[in-house]
This record gives structure tokens, C-alpha cells and sequence, in this order.
């Protein structure tokens, strides 16, 4: 079925914490795979979940309302989400949107699991 | 911000390119709109801002005025300014035949209010100079946006203090 989605969405469980990695443009089209992605991460009930966004060039209002829900739902269920390995670009957005406080956002994936 | 103006020349257009309300066609419009605006002399950031600012319109347009349908008309405008070497200017004109909505109720919600969505129009105001929503005579809305940079300011990356 078509979707027209530009998004790969893969996931890795390191120990006691889920590495969700993105690739593609996190827009209108690829933004219902990820949140897919991230609630499945998240009903396994790891302590932390790792957003890596390094192969993330884009993202517009609906990948920051998905990462937003996933934060929510984090706190929810008592864990963490750390988001790791934005370009510029990317944190623009968040920064337009003042969501760069809100969110635990770091450089790499070794200190996203350890941050 | 809102105001009531005249239709734009439409024959003066630089470009013009009519697309439906598919999401699929998001990220065509938005690259393509980045690429002009790169070759008008935005650096990148503003570039960026330009094409997130176009691609928030489209997606609203497609999400709150068509509800999701694909078969929607959208049509996009754009002019390049006259400005100074080193000051780049755009307008870009979107329009649709979408439902019209109050313009009183097209604004920013509070960003305290931390909760998905509603961060479009937000967006949009940030990164743009000037945004100004009306409805069309008969249908849908029109959404005018232009950016522009001043010779002054490209020290400071080319893009104005938010």
C-alpha cells in the first residue's frame, strides 16, 4: 500500500533500554511509522528508549507532536526517552517550537544510554 | 495576523505549481521550494525556515481544510523579491479551495501548553516576516507569506532574532 513515507524506522534492545534509529524525513508521512515504532518500544517496557535521529536531515510539527506523545507516554509508564544525535537542522525546530528544554537531547548514543 | 487584500498578480509568478492534498507530495514541495530560495541567495538556515514554513501550510491545509482528503487542489506562488545583492526576498502565495475557516481562530496556542500538535501556525509566524491568512471570494483560503534578509544581517547567519 502506498504511503509515500521517506522514513525507515529500525529497533535495538541494548540491556535494559530500547534504541529506536530513524532514518528519512519525519514529516506529515513518515511521522505515523515512527510513533508505531516508539509505542511497540515502549510496550515492552524498557527503562529508557533512545531515539537516535543522526540519519535525520528533516522534521516538521508532526515528528515533534509524535516525539512529544512518546515523552508523555514515557512519563506515563515511569521511564525514560532520551533523543541523541540531532543535526542543526533538526533542532532548529525544536528550538521554533521550545521544545529543546523539554526533551533530554544529547550528542551520541553511548551518552544518550548513560545519560 | 490577518488583513484583507487584493489576489496577488498570479501572471507575474515566478513560479507556479498546483499539486494535490496528497502527503506525498510534502516533501516535493518543500525541496523544491528550499532549492529556489537557496539559488535567491538564503543561506541555509533561512532556506530551511522557508521550506518548514511552506511544508506547515501544505500539511495544514491537507490535515484542517481538505480533512485528509487527497483529491484537493493547492496551488503555490512565488515571486522573488527585488531586493539589494545580498538581501534576498520571497512571497509565496498558497491557496486552496478547501473549507474557510474564521480567521480569528487561525493563532498560536500557548507554547507552555506543552502536548502534541497545534505547533503549525506557530511555526509558520516564527519563521516568516510577514503571514497573512484570508478567505478567498468564493472558496477556500489564501495564505501570503514573504521572508526576506537585509545585507546587514548576514553576519548574524541571515535570518532575523526570533
Amino acid at each position: 500500500m502506498r504511503d509515500g513515507a521517506a522514513i525507515d524506522v529500525s529497533q535495538e534492545r541494548v540491556g535494559s533500554a530500547a534504541i529506536v534509529r530513524v532514518s528519512g524525513d519525519v514529516d506529515m508521512t513518515g511521522s505515523p511509522r515512527l510513533r508505531d515504532e516508539i509505542r511497540t518500544a515502549q510496550d515492552a517496557r524498557p527503562e529508557r528508549i533512545v531515539v537516535d535521529l543522526s540519519e535525520v536531515q528533516y522534521m516538521d510539527s508532526s515528528g515533534l507532536a509524535t516525539l512529544v506523545e512518546a515523552m508523555k507516554n514515557a512519563k506515563n509508564k515511569g521511564s525514560l526517552l532520551v533523543l541523541c544525535s540531532m543535526h542543526d537542522k533538526v533542532r532548529g525546530i525544536f528550538e521554533i517550537a521550545r521544545l529543546d528544554q523539554y526533551f533530554t537531547i544529547v550528542d551520541s548514543t553511548d551518552e544518550a544510554l548513560n545519560a | 495576523m490577518s488583513a484583507t487584500r487584493t489576489a496577488p498578480d498570479y501572471a507575474t509568478a515566478h513560479i507556479k505549481l498546483e499539486l494535490l492534498s496528497d502527503p506525498i507530495y510534502l516533501s516535493g514541495a518543500r525541496e523544491m521550494v528550499s532549492a529556489v530560495s537557496r539559488r535567491l541567495g538564503f543561506d541555509e538556515v533561512t532556506c530551511c525556515q522557508i521550506a518548514l514554513a511552506v511544508d506547515e501550510a501544505l500539511a495544514n491545509i491537507i490535515c484542517h481544510g481538505y480533512n485528509r482528503r487527497t483529491d484537493g487542489k493547492i496551488w503555490l506562488y512565488l515571486w522573488p523579491g527585488d531586493g539589494a545583492p545580498g538581501s534576498p526576498t520571497v512571497r509565496i502565495v498558497i491557496e486552496d479551495e478547501a473549507r474557510q475557516v474564521d480567521i480569528e481562530k487561525i493563532k498560536s496556542r500557548d507554547l507552555k501548553d506543552v502536548r502534541p500538535g497545534g505547533l503549525g501556525v506557530h511555526i509558520i509566524k516564527e519563521v516568516m516576516d510577514e503571514v497573512v491568512y484570508e478567505k478567498r471570494q468564493k472558496t477556500g483560503m489564501r495564505l501570503t507569506m514573504a521572508k526576506s534578509v537585509c545585507a546587514c544581517d548576514n553576519n548574524t547567519g541571515g535570518h532575523r532574532d526570533a
